[in-house]
């Protein structure tokens, strides 16, 4: 087999191999998507993270606008600090309100942010004034018994 | 009595250590020889047509077994998936299933398998038969390095190869799952690729698939050189390291996908 041909061959096989990684970074994978060009980060302060995860999605009104990217805890205050690192093209004012939000009843975990009323907006660096902790069912389904159990007897 | 049988238990430990000893000896022979081909690797990307010439034979040629089971184990995945997600209402996650279990483990995994069986156990043979009937030593004898002209750009071969078949296998893969997912039972195409979009990430998951089988690339063909020149030189040896190529390239490379995986997936 002459030079050239296995030459023809192997470029081939390099330009497929490629267009494979690059079919798997653009249509399998989120490349285009998920790598914001520009990002700042924003820290909040939460009671009980629940299960929020390190890469889990921030959203705005149901749209992915940043991800988490640091969960750590504070150790005088006892509480949960996530830092996460929104897309620059969008800036949020300075009440906005951050809750953490499942989707679905099982679904993955995630940080919602509810824009507020304030002119000024949140620079980088900046911390959320008001937060909302996850919500734990196990505490939910025992508030509810206590509440159904301390009703009872009046209703006799 | 005493005396009769502590020789033979005395044989059995010292049989033990022979086993330990000679086994640390190749692994320390094999861990020489692969510093002494990274010294001599200057030559095969001087000379880069021989490196391209191993890339036929290893890379190219194996193509056909790489599609066709990528094809085969996306389309198997698909119906499985389907089968297994549709009993909890969530036949729309098929993509991320099919997308993670390839990207992350089958592809790199299941093509070195196929590779180390398709072009490792070619490349012992080519070796072990030019060393049975003494070219490398002719080689030697001309002051033609064999380990610069014949090995170097096998390995290198199959490092550069190793990669872009997994990449391959995983992008047919995508796309037989896609054929019996969307087009066969019909899963809405739109969340089939718009779940899978969402949760893989490049980095995390497509790019650390890609270093799991450049891994596997370095370790297989590793193997598969040195088996074939430190093979006995007759047939008998030579049929012997094909063998040992292609069953500790699979050890090898299932131990390697676990300490690999355990770095790199921890559920973060």
């Amino acid at each position: 087999m002459s030079r050239k041909l296995i030459d023809l061959w192997v470029g081939f096989f390099v330009v497929v191999g490629l267009a494979a990684v690059l079919f798997l970074a653009l249509r399998v994978g989120n490349l285009s998507a998920a790598n914001f060009a520009e990002t700042y980060t924003l820290t909040a302060k939460f009671d009980n993270i629940g299960g929020l995860k390190v890469r889990g999605p921030v959203k705005s009104a149901g749209v992915v606008v940043g991800r988490v990217s640091e969960i750590g805890f504070d150790a005088q205050a006892y509480e949960a600090v996530v830092t996460l690192t929104l897309d620059s093209r969008y800036h949020f004012p300075k009440d906005t309100f951050a809750s953490i939000l499942t989707a679905g009843l099982l679904g993955e975990q995630y940080v919602g942010l509810d824009a507020g009323g304030d002119e000024k907006m949140m620079k980088a660096g900046d911390v959320f004034a008001k937060t909302q902790s996850a919500v734990v069912l196990e505490k939910l389904i025992s508030q509810f018994m206590f509440n159904k159990a301390s009703e009872a007897p009046d209703k006799k | 009595m005493a005396d009769r049988e502590m020789p033979a238990l005395v044989e059995l430990v010292r049989a033990v250590g022979h086993k330990v000893n000679n086994g640390l000896v190749r692994m320390g022979f094999a861990a020489r020889f692969f510093v002494m081909v990274l010294v001599y690797s200057g030559q095969s990307f001087r000379r880069l047509h021989l490196t391209i010439r191993e890339i036929y034979f290893s890379g190219f040629q194996s193509l056909l077994i790489i599609l066709v089971s990528g094809l085969f184990i996306g389309m198997v995945l698909g119906m499985q998936g389907y089968e297994t997600l549709q009993r909890y209402g969530s036949a729309d996650a098929l993509g991320i299933l099919v997308a993670l279990s390839l990207t992350r483990e089958l592809g790199p995994v299941v093509s070195a398998l196929l590779f180390a069986s398709r072009a490792g156990s070619s490349i012992t043979a080519e070796i072990g038969l030019m060393k049975a009937t003494e070219q490398l030593t002719a080689m030697d004898m001309m002051a033609v390095n064999p380990i610069a002209r014949v090995v170097a750009p096998k390995f290198w071969g199959g490092v550069i190869s190793m990669p872009l078949l997994a990449a391959l296998f995983s992008a047919v893969g995508v796309f037989g799952g896609y054929l019996v997912g969307v087009v066969l039972i019909g899963v809405d195409e739109g969340a089939f690729w718009s779940q899978m979009q969402g949760s893989v990430d490049f980095r995390y998951d497509i790019w650390n698939g890609v270093v799991k089988s450049f891994v596997f690339g370095v370790a297989v063909s590793l193997i598969a050189v040195f088996e074939g020149y430190d093979a006995v030189p007759t047939a008998e040896g030579v049929s012997a390291s094909i063998k040992r190529t292609v069953v500790y390239s699979a050890l090898a490379i299932l131990a390697l996908d676990f300490v690999l995986t355990s770095f790199m997936f921890r559920g973060l």
